[in-house]
């Protein structure tokens, strides 16, 4: 894909200054197997994501879609295979010092998906958001300041009262004010970007918008981006700006929230959405059908990583790997088969097969 | 669906004893199940739905005791049985699918180990009925029996859900109870998983007992709704009555806790707070301090179950016989 594109994909609209947060041909590959073995798991494959400033970017799909695998290429735990991912311009590659990487995790820091096992059973809860400050907030002397600073940010994700939570054990505490804790956690260090990897899949339905209303709140208060990873897409609508759908490594669909739930260009899309149960609608047939599973992407060959479970599959599929393409405004789909907006353009600085 | 219900619990009470006295996790919950069946129970962590389930199926363990009523499975009371009695029935009468599968299985034997465990210890039958059995319980769940010889770690997590499911049915037992199945599963194999379960019950005609959090996942699916708060039953009914008119505020405020993927974008609240801790259950009605439409009696007084149309809510708004609800609602609904 030329860089042109993925460029316009990313922003046809979007301010001027850099991106937050851009990757650009990320990929990560595994290998697996004994050490013989030339086998390769393709996680991630040439992903372009780019997060503005206070945006919520939704990631989506089901598991073994290397959503997770971004989240950790993002909070650097893995190193891309090749790729590039590009922190307010400047190339993480290019970050030598200690510094330089405690400033990129104080910025960018990460919520998990397990509030029971993400906090230390044998501590009290103020325990890692005191480590956190005095690692990342040398601008607090004193343990009193670090400790009114814990205050306020577990007040800003809505517990009260804050003194009191701060000095209870995690085991007091019920999951969804556990994972609030997750994210006081993370506002701790003034980031500019939380990586929220499922943060309300092990929750209770009743206790997860919540969860999402903090985040909401958090982006219009403290000015935080979030890339909220999901596999529950009515959440994902509730608070993005945009989605991204994955399929086995590929963003196979992109575009402003409403727009993708609205007009969904991928079959993929289209089956997540018909998974959806929603009791306000009559049960949908067609879902039923599918039966099948995600692919394990060890090798892949060329064509469509979806063809195996589409039902409008066409004999390009097979040979050929669908490219991201623009079919409406700021919407893409990776697809042979998807039509653009009616009234859309198609750009003409078409992309030749990768 | 209407013949004589092949599981009926009459006052069922479970007891945790702890250091700070007895806790009742269960209290006075009565529920019938026909043949063929397939029964919702739903409500929030720690309301006591898996308490029950584990009742109904005698595998409670201390500190946990059933300590009042009974549950009568095509008349016998499990609640009384010993375990060897027991161990007649289980399996072959009726079958119990735990949560997460991922820790449910096994890890270190083969699907097929644990399903001739199953079998030797239920049926003692031959190898080759053991075989032919295995393999045909995996095609039902639509599984190829190819992976009886793989373990569960090769297996997907909506696989190994599958093989779970298969060995409930190893003896196509009439009751089949379900603890969040799908809870691990994302909504695609989710999805297609309820859809399975619901064929199979077709085909085969067991009833389900189906415990889940959430509401939306069986609002297709099931046909009797019990939503549970703080170890009671608060609305008990036909599926569709209860979603398209919940009469207790609690089922409502489930109803709104997730997002639509159609229709306007509202902001949602979700239900404030959270439950009640079940060793001190707040005076009155349970639900109260999270009640959006508490007034003053509900403080006091301890709502019983109350007739509304088809179904029963525990709300003292229904209980002059008059529905409040409706009224201050006005939202124009014919219960």
């Amino acid at each position: 894909m030329s860089d042109d594109l993925s460029r316009d994909l990313a922003d046809a609209s979007g301010p001027a200054t850099p991106p937050l947060l851009e990757t650009r041909g990320m990929t990560k590959h595994f290998k697996i197997g004994g050490n013989l073995s030339r086998k390769t798991l393709h996680a991630v494959d040439n992903v372009n994501i780019t997060i503005h400033r206070q945006e919520i970017v939704a990631l989506a799909g089901e598991s073994g879609s290397g959503k997770s695998t971004i989240a950790r290429l993002l909070a650097r735990i893995y190193k891309p295979t090749s790729g590039e991912i590009y922190y307010q311009g400047k190339p993480l590659s290019s970050m030598r010092t200690r510094r330089d990487s405690l400033g990129y995790r104080s910025d960018v820091p990460m919520v998990f998906q397990d509030p029971f096992s993400s906090l230390n059973p044998a501590y009290r809860v103020n325990h890692g958001i005191m480590r956190g400050l005095k690692l990342h907030r040398r601008d607090l002397t004193s343990r009193g300041q670090r400790f009114a600073e814990a205050e306020r940010v577990v007040d800003a994700v809505g517990l009260t009262p804050a003194a009191e939570i701060l000095q209870r054990y995690p085991y007091e505490l019920s999951g969804g004010q556990r994972q609030r804790i997750g994210f006081a956690q993370a506002l701790a260090y003034k980031p500019k970007l939380i990586l929220a990897d499922e943060p309300v899949s092990m929750l209770d339905v009743s206790i997860r918008i919540g969860l999402l209303n903090v985040m909401a709140k958090l982006r219009q208060e403290a000015q935080v981006s979030f890339l909220y990873i999901t596999h529950d897409i009515a959440s994902a609508r509730y608070v993005a700006d945009r989605i991204m759908i994955m399929y086995a490594g590929h963003v196979v669909e992109s575009g402003p929230a409403e727009a993708v739930l609205a007009d969904p260009k991928h079959p993929y899309t289209q089956l997540l959405l018909s998974a959806v149960p929603d009791p306000r609608a009559p049960l949908a047939v067609g879902a039923e059908t599918d039966k099948g599973e995600p692919p394990k992407v060890i090798d892949p060959g060329p064509g469509c990583r979806f063809r195996a479970r589409c039902p409008f599959v066409i004999a390009v599929c097979h040979q050929i790997d669908p490219p991201l393409q623009l079919l409406g405004p700021r919407h893409s789909a990776a697809c042979h088969v998807a039509k653009p907006d009616v009234d859309f353009l198609v750009p003409t600085h078409e992309v030749s097969s990768t | 669906m209407s013949s004589a219900p092949i599981l009926e619990v009459a006052g069922l009470r479970v007891e945790y004893s702890t250091s700070r006295g007895a806790v009742v996790a269960v209290d006075n919950v009565d529920l019938e199940v026909c043949k063929g069946e397939f029964v919702g129970v739903v409500g929030e962590s720690g309301c006591g739905k898996s308490t029950m389930l584990f009742a109904i199926a005698a595998l409670l363990s201390p500190p946990a005791a059933v300590t009042g009523g009974t549950v009568k499975f095509h008349g016998h009371n499990l609640v009384t049985m010993t375990e060897k009695q027991l161990n007649v029935l289980r399996w072959r009468d009726y079958s119990v699918v735990m949560q997460s599968a991922m820790n449910a299985l096994n890890p270190v034997i083969t699907i097929a180990a644990q399903f001739k465990d199953v079998l030797k210890a239920h049926g003692a039958a031959s190898n080759n009925e053991i075989a032919n059995r295995s393999a045909e319980v995996m095609r039902l769940v639509g599984i190829d029996p190819i992976h009886l010889k793989s373990y569960p770690h090769q297996l997907s997590g909506g696989m190994r859900q599958r093989a779970m499911i298969a060995m409930a049915l190893l003896f196509t037992p009439d009751l089949v109870i379900m603890d969040e199945p799908t809870s691990a599963l994302d909504v695609v194999a989710q999805r297609s998983l309820m859809v399975q379960i619901k064929e199979l019950q077709h085909q085969l005609g067991f009833a389900v007992i189906f415990v889940t959090h959430d509401m939306s996942l069986v609002s297709h699916f099931s046909d009797q709704l019990i939503v549970m708060y703080a170890g009671q039953v608060s609305e008990i009914g036909p599926t569709r009555q209860v979603f398209d008119h919940p009469a207790h505020p609690y089922s409502r405020g489930l109803l709104d806790a997730f997002p639509s993927i159609r229709g306007p974008r509202v902001e949602l609240t979700g239900i404030p707070g959270s439950p009640p801790d079940l060793a001190r259950p707040p005076r009155g009605c349970r639900f109260h301090p999270r009640c959006p439409q508490v007034f003053d009696a509900c403080r006091v007084t301890e709502p019983l179950l109350y007739q509304v149309g088809d179904v029963q809510a525990r709300c003292l708004l229904h209980a002059g016989g008059a529905s409040l609800l409706e009224t201050s609602e006005a939202s124009g609904a014919t219960t």
